[in-house]
C-alpha cells in the first residue's frame, strides 16, 4: 500500500516537473507573446525592445515573427526601425510571412516624412527575399524621384539591392538607368550613392555594361567630388582609378584636380588619391608634373603616421609597396619612422621594415644606433627582427659592417639570453658576407660561448669556429667539448655545422684536427640516429679518405657572397597593388585572388568543403561547381590558380 | 565595402551585429577572436586586418569592446578602419565611454546609429553633429517624429539652415602638440609640432568665414612681404567645410563652419626642435636599491610658463619604499604605472629644477630583462606657439549682416613626448650624493 502511495506521488512530482520544464521551455518567448499582444502601448513597446535584445544576444526569437508583425503599423519610430531590424534578421528563414508585412512597407514609401519613406525602401531592399522584388519595385520607382535627396539617395543604393538580387528586375524596370541619371542629381550625397551603386553593380555584373566612364562623365565626377563628403569622395576616386584617359591632356587635368584631396582630414580619402597619382604616371608624360604629384604626397603620407594605430598599419604596409615604385621618395624623412616606446607591436614591425628600406648609406650610423635601442626591448619577437635589421644594413653597405660589428658586439654584452641568440645568428651573416675582415673579434665571441644555446644560433657559432679556426687559439679544446654534447644537441642543423667545422678544422691543420675530425665522424656515423647527419658524415669520411686535396676544394671553397634577400614584391604584383592602393589585397600584399572567394563560393568555410555549410549554402556550392568550367556565370569571378590546392589558401 | 558589421565584448561574443549584405555567414565571426590569438602566438601580434576563408576582418579596439567590419571582398581597408573610428567617435558623442556595459544599454540606439550610418556596407553620414539632430533618443519621448535634417538635404552637409544666436561669437584656439623622442645623450632623434585650430561657433544663419593666417607659401604667392614672421607649414589638412579647390588656387581658407565645436585644421611641422622641457637623467642601480637623479630644464622663453607639468619617470615593476627629494613641485609614487609623477604646477622659462629619488628593489629578483620606458612629459604653455603661427583675421559675413566676435587663443602642450632613458650605472661606489 505505502508503495503505492508513493510510486503515486513521484509519478504526480515527475508530472509536475515535465510542465514547470515546459513553462520553463517556453518561458520569455511566450511571456513576450502576450506582452506583445498587450493592449497597452507602453508594454507592446517595451516588449519589442526586449524581443530585439534578446535576438541581439543571439536568442532565437524568430517564433514570435507574426505577434511582431502586428505592432509593425505604428507612428512611433524607435518601434518601427526595430521592428523593421527584426525583418531583416528572420526574413531569410521566413521569405513566406514577410509578405504578411508588405502591405505596411509599402504604405511607409508614401509616409510624409522622408525619413519614413527612407527607412521602408532602404529596409525592403535589405529583406533579400525574392517575394518583396515584385512589390518594391513601385515604390522604387518613386522614391528615385522623390522630392527628398534624402530618400533619392537611399533609392539610389536601394536599386544595387535589387540588382543583386536580380539584375534582369533592375534593368527592365529602368532602375539602372535611373542611378546613372542620379549622377546628375543637384545633391551631393544622391551623386556619391549613384557612384557607389553603379561600382557594386559593375562588380557583380562586369558584362552588363552598367556604366561606362567617358569624359563627360569624368568631367562630372570632378565638379561634384568637391561637394561630396568623405564617402563619396573615395568613390569616386576609386571609379577615376580605374579610367583610362583619352589623352596625356585629360590625364594631367585629373589629376589636378585630384590633387587637393591629398589635403583632407580622412586618412582613406588621402590614400586613394596617392593611389590615383601613382596609377596615373603611366598616363602623364611631363617630368616636371610627375615629380610635383610625388612630391606633394609625401606630407600627407607622413601626416598618416600621426593617426590611430590601425590607420598607421595599413598607411606602413602601403608606404612600403609605394617605396618599391619609388625608393628615394621618403629618404629624407627616415626619423619619423623611428619606434616610438609605446607603439603597438605590428607597427613598429611594419616601421622597422621601412626604416631598412629607405636607409641610405648616410643614414646608417643613426639607424644602427637606434636599432641597438630596438635590440634592447623586452618584446622578443621585436629583438630578433631588430637585430637581423642591422645585419641587413651591414650586408648592403660596406661602410656601415664596421659599425654594424660594433652595435652587435655591445650587444653581447648584455647578455640577456635571446639578445645573445639573435646577435650570435646576425654576426655569422655580416662574417660570411666580409670574409676575414673582423677575424680579429671572433676570438671574443668564442667566451659566449655557454650562453648560446639555440639551435640556429649555435649552428652559427660553431660555423663561426670551423671557419677561423686558424685563428682561434684554443679551437681544439672548444670543438671537442662542443662535440662531447653532440648527441644531446637536439636539432639537426647543429650536429650538421659541427661535423662541418670539425673537417674544416683538420684541412686547415691536420696535425691537431685529425682525432678531432675522428670523434666527430664516428660519432656522427654509428651513434647519430639522424639520416642526414650519418649521410653528411660519410660523405665527407670517404672524400677525405679518397682524396684529401679534392676534399679542400669542396670544403674550403670559396662561397659566394651573401645577397640579401630581395623583400621587394614581382614587378607584376608591385602593379596590382599600387592600383589597389589601401585595400585588403595592399595590406596582405598578396594578389587579390589568392584570398577573396568567388562569387559562388561561400564565404567563412574552407574552400571546397561544402559539407560544412547547410541547406542553402549546399546548393549554392553545387552550382558553383556546376558552372566552373565555363568561367563562373554573372560576377566578378576571378580564376583562381590554386584551385587544387585549398590547403596553401586557408590563412596568411 | 563591408558586409557586416560587429561589436563584441573581450571574449569575442557578439554584443551587436549588424548585417549588410548577407553575402557571409554571421557565424563567420566566431572565428575572429580564435584568428586573433592564433596570430599572436605566431607572429607575436594580433593584426588589424586578417584573412580566413574568403573573409577578411577589420577591427579595432575601445577598451573592452571589439569593434570589427566583416568583408568578402578586397575592398579599401583604410576606409573600413577610417568608418570604424568614425563610428567610434560617435558612439563616444552618444553615450561618453564606449564599453561592453554601454553598449548593452544602448542597443536600440547603437542599431538606428548603424542603420544610418552604413547603407548595402557603403558609408553614409558620418557626422556626430548632423546624426543628432535626427537620431535622438528624446525626440521619442516627446512624440515628435523627427525628419531628415536640413543639412542632409542641402549643398553644405555640415549645417543646418535656420541657426540662430543672440550674441554671435567664434573661439579660435590654436593648439600645438609638441611630438619629441630625445636620446639619453640629450640628442633630438625626432621631433614635430602637430598644429590644430580648434574653433567654437556661436553663429546664426549660413555665415561665410575666411581664415588669414601668416602661411609663409601664401606670403610668397601673392608677392607681400611679411611683416615679421611667416610659417611654412608641411602638410595641412582640413575639415570637410573648407574649399579645398580655393585653398590650392590660392591659399585662402574660406568655409562656412559646422555649429558649435569642431576642427577646422590640422597642420605639421617638421623641424628640429630644441625640447621645450629637457631632463637629463641618470640612474644607478644596486643590490637592493636604485637611485634617480632628474634635472629638469625649461628651455624656452623667460616670459612663458609652462603650466600643470607632469615629468613621469618610469622605475621597476618591484621598486618599493620610495624617498623623493626635490628644490620645486611635489613628487609621488605611482607602483599601479610601475612609475613616479614629478609635478610642477608652475615652470617658468630658463628655469631648472632638481629631482632626487630612492628606491628599494628587492633583493631576490627576476632575471627577465625588463623594458627600458622612456621618461614622458606632459605640459602646457599658454600663449605661446612654438612655430611661430598667428592668426592675422577672421573675417565673417552672412547676409543679415551682423557683427560677431572672434576670440583667438594660443596653446602650446605636449604631444607624444619621450625622452628615452639612460641604461642604470651598476656596480662600484655610489656616485650620486645619499639623499
Amino acid at each position: 500500500m505505502m508503495n503505492a502511495a508513493i510510486q503515486t506521488n513521484i509519478a504526480r512530482l515527475q508530472i509536475m516537473k515535465a510542465k514547470v520544464l515546459a513553462a520553463l521551455r517556453k518561458g520569455e518567448n511566450y511571456e513576450l507573446k502576450t506582452e506583445l499582444n498587450s493592449e497597452y502601448k507602453e508594454r507592446r513597446k517595451e516588449a519589442v525592445r526586449r524581443v530585439i535584445a534578446n535576438m541581439t544576444v543571439g536568442k532565437d526569437v524568430s517564433g514570435l515573427f507574426t505577434d511582431v508583425l502586428k505592432n509593425m503599423h505604428t507612428d512611433d519610430l524607435e518601434i518601427k526601425k526595430l521592428i523593421y531590424l527584426y525583418l531583416i534578421n528572420y526574413a531569410k528563414t521566413q521569405p513566406d510571412l514577410v509578405i504578411l508585412a508588405i502591405n505596411t512597407f509599402v504604405k511607409d514609401a508614401e509616409d510624409t516624412n522622408p525619413l519614413i519613406r527612407a527607412l521602408a525602401i532602404r529596409t525592403m531592399g535589405c529583406l533579400h527575399v525574392q517575394e518583396v522584388l515584385d512589390y518594391l519595385c513601385d515604390p522604387l520607382r518613386k522614391c528615385l524621384k522623390d522630392p527628398s535627396p534624402y530618400v533619392r539617395k537611399t533609392a539610389a543604393m536601394c536599386v544595387a539591392k535589387v540588382f543583386d538580387l536580380n539584375a534582369s528586375v533592375a534593368e527592365e524596370n529602368g532602375f539602372v538607368e535611373s542611378v546613372r541619371e542620379a549622377l546628375s542629381d543637384s545633391n551631393s550625397m544622391v551623386v556619391s550613392n549613384a557612384v557607389s551603386a553603379l561600382v557594386e553593380m559593375n562588380d557583380m555584373a562586369p558584362d552588363h555594361n552598367v556604366w561606362s566612364l567617358d569624359s563627360n562623365l569624368v568631367s562630372k565626377l570632378l565638379t561634384a567630388i568637391n561637394e561630396c563628403i568623405e564617402w563619396g569622395q573615395i568613390a569616386i576616386l576609386e571609379t577615376l582609378v580605374e579610367y583610362v584617359p583619352r589623352d596625356e591632356k585629360e590625364a594631367e587635368n585629373i589629376c589636378e584636380r585630384v590633387l587637393p584631396r591629398l589635403q583632407h582630414a580622412n586618412g582613406s580619402v588621402v590614400l586613394t588619391t596617392a593611389r590615383l597619382l601613382l596609377r596615373y604616371e603611366q598616363y602623364v608624360r611631363r617630368a616636371d608634373l610627375l615629380t610635383q604629384f610625388s612630391k606633394k604626397m609625401v606630407p600627407p603620407l607622413i601626416t598618416l603616421l600621426s593617426s590611430e594605430p590601425e590607420i598607421q598599419y595599413v598607411a606602413l604596409r602601403n608606404i612600403n609597396i609605394i617605396l618599391q615604385r619609388h625608393p628615394k621618395l621618403l629618404s629624407k624623412e627616415i626619423r619619423v619612422f623611428f619606434c616610438r616606446y609605446n607603439d603597438p607591436i605590428y607597427v613598429k614591425y611594419e616601421k622597422l621594415d621601412v626604416l631598412v628600406r629607405i636607409c641610405s648609406e648616410r643614414n646608417t650610423e643613426p639607424l644602427l644606433n637606434e636599432l641597438k635601442e630596438y635590440a634592447k626591448e623586452v618584446d622578443v619577437d621585436f629583438v630578433s627582427r631588430a637585430v637581423q635589421a642591422i645585419s641587413k644594413l651591414a650586408i648592403r653597405y660596406d661602410s656601415a659592417a664596421e659599425k654594424a660589428i660594433q652595435v652587435l658586439l655591445e650587444l653581447l654584452q648584455t647578455k640577456v639570453n635571446h639578445i645573445v641568440q639573435n646577435v650570435m645568428v646576425a654576426i655569422q651573416q655580416i662574417v660570411r658576407r666580409y670574409p676575414h675582415r673582423f677575424d680579429s673579434v671572433i676570438e671574443d665571441l668564442c667566451e659566449f660561448i655557454d650562453d648560446v644555446n639555440e639551435p640556429d644560433a649555435r649552428a652559427a657559432f660553431i660555423w663561426i669556429l670551423g671557419e677561423h679556426s686558424e685563428t682561434i687559439a684554443n679551437i681544439s679544446n672548444i670543438l671537442t667539448s662542443c662535440l662531447e654534447s653532440f648527441l644531446e644537441e637536439e636539432d639537426e642543423s647543429v650536429q650538421l655545422a659541427l661535423v662541418s667545422a670539425a673537417v674544416k678544422f683538420f684541412l686547415k691543420s691536420p696535425q691537431q684536427g685529425q682525432a678531432l675530425v675522428l670523434k666527430a665522424l664516428q660519432t656522427a656515423t654509428e651513434k647519430c640516429s639522424n639520416p642526414d647527419v650519418r649521410d653528411r658524415a660519410y660523405i665527407y669520411w670517404r672524400l677525405l679518405s679518397a682524396d684529401p686535396n679534392a676534399a679542400r676544394s669542396v670544403v674550403l671553397a670559396e662561397k659566394p657572397p651573401v645577397e640579401l634577400e630581395n623583400a621587394d614584391l614581382s614587378p607584376q604584383l608591385l602593379e596590382e597593388l599600387i592600383a589597389e592602393l589601401g585595400s585588403v589585397s595592399s595590406v596582405l600584399q598578396k594578389p587579390a585572388k589568392l584570398f577573396v572567394y568567388k562569387l559562388t563560393e561561400k564565404a567563412g568555410v574552407p574552400r571546397g568543403s561544402d559539407t560544412v555549410g547547410m541547406g542553402l549554402g549546399d546548393a549554392e556550392s553545387t552550382l558553383a561547381g556546376g558552372s566552373e568550367g565555363k568561367g563562373a556565370s554573372g560576377g566578378a569571378a576571378i580564376d583562381t590558380t590554386n584551385e587544387g590546392e585549398p590547403e596553401l589558401l586557408i590563412s596568411f | 565595402m563591408a558586409s557586416a558589421v560587429f561589436l563584441l565584448d573581450l571574449k569575442g561574443k557578439p554584443l551587436i551585429a549588424r548585417d549588410y549584405r548577407g553575402d557571409i555567414p554571421l557565424t563567420a565571426i566566431d572565428r575572429f577572436m580564435p584568428l586573433l590569438q592564433e596570430r599572436e602566438e605566431e607572429e607575436g601580434t594580433g593584426l588589424p586586418v586578417m584573412t580566413e576563408n574568403g573573409v577578411t576582418y577589420l577591427h579595432l579596439r575601445e577598451k573592452d569592446v571589439y569593434m570589427v567590419a566583416l568583408t568578402r571582398k578586397n575592398t579599401n581597408a583604410m576606409t573600413l578602419l577610417q568608418f570604424l573610428h568614425h563610428l567610434s567617435k560617435v558612439f563616444t558623442e552618444y553615450f561618453k565611454t564606449i564599453e561592453e556595459e554601454s553598449i548593452r544599454d544602448n542597443f536600440v540606439i547603437i542599431y538606428e546609429l548603424l542603420d544610418e550610418m552604413m547603407d548595402y556596407g557603403v558609408p553614409q553620414i558620418t557626422e556626430p553633429k548632423i546624426l543628432q539632430e535626427y537620431i535622438t533618443q528624446e525626440s521619442h519621448m516627446l512624440e515628435i517624429t523627427p525628419r531628415p535634417p536640413m543639412a542632409v538635404t542641402n549643398a553644405v552637409s555640415w549645417r543646418s539652415e535656420g541657426i540662430s544666436y543672440r550674441k554671435n561669437e567664434v573661439f579660435l584656439d590654436v593648439v600645438e602638440s609638441i611630438n619629441m623622442l630625445v636620446n639619453p645623450t640629450g640628442n633630438v632623434l625626432s621631433s614635430d609640432i602637430q598644429g590644430a585650430i580648434k574653433m567654437k561657433v556661436y553663429l546664426s544663419g549660413m555665415p561665410e568665414l575666411r581664415l588669414g593666417l601668416n602661411d609663409k607659401v601664401m606670403f610668397e604667392s601673392t608677392g607681400r612681404s611679411a611683416k615679421g614672421k611667416a610659417v611654412e607649414m608641411e602638410d595641412i589638412r582640413f575639415h570637410q567645410c573648407v574649399r579645398l579647390s580655393k585653398f590650392e588656387s590660392n591659399r585662402t581658407i574660406s568655409f562656412i563652419p559646422p555649429d558649435g565645436e569642431f576642427e577646422l585644421m590640422t597642420y605639421r611641422l617638421n623641424t628640429q626642435l630644441k625640447p621645450l622641457i629637457w631632463c637629463e637623467s641618470v640612474v644607478e642601480s644596486h643590490r637592493g636599491r636604485v637611485e634617480y637623479m632628474i634635472k629638469a630644464k625649461a628651455q624656452f622663453k623667460h616670459r612663458s610658463t609652462a603650466n600643470n607639468v607632469e615629468i613621469i619617470v618610469p622605475v621597476p615593476n618591484d621598486a618599493d619604499s620610495p624617498k623623493f627629494k626635490s628644490t620645486i613641485g611635489s613628487v609621488k609614487y605611482a607602483p599601479e604605472r610601475s612609475a613616479f609623477v614629478w609635478k610642477i604646477k608652475q615652470f617658468q622659462g630658463g628655469k631648472e629644477a632638481l629631482l632626487r629619488a630612492h628606491f628599494g628593489l628587492p633583493s631576490i629578483r627576476d632575471d627577465d630583462p625588463e623594458g627600458r620606458p622612456p621618461i614622458s612629459v606632459k605640459f602646457d604653455i599658454p600663449y605661446f606657439t612654438t612655430s611661430g603661427i598667428q592668426v592675422r583675421y577672421l573675417k565673417i559675413v552672412e547676409k543679415s549682416g551682423y557683427q560677431a566676435l572672434p576670440w583667438v587663443r594660443y596653446i602650446t602642450k605636449n604631444g607624444d613626448y619621450q625622452l628615452r632613458m639612460p641604461e642604470p650605472l651598476t656596480g662600484g661606489g655610489s656616485r650620486l650624493p645619499p639623499i
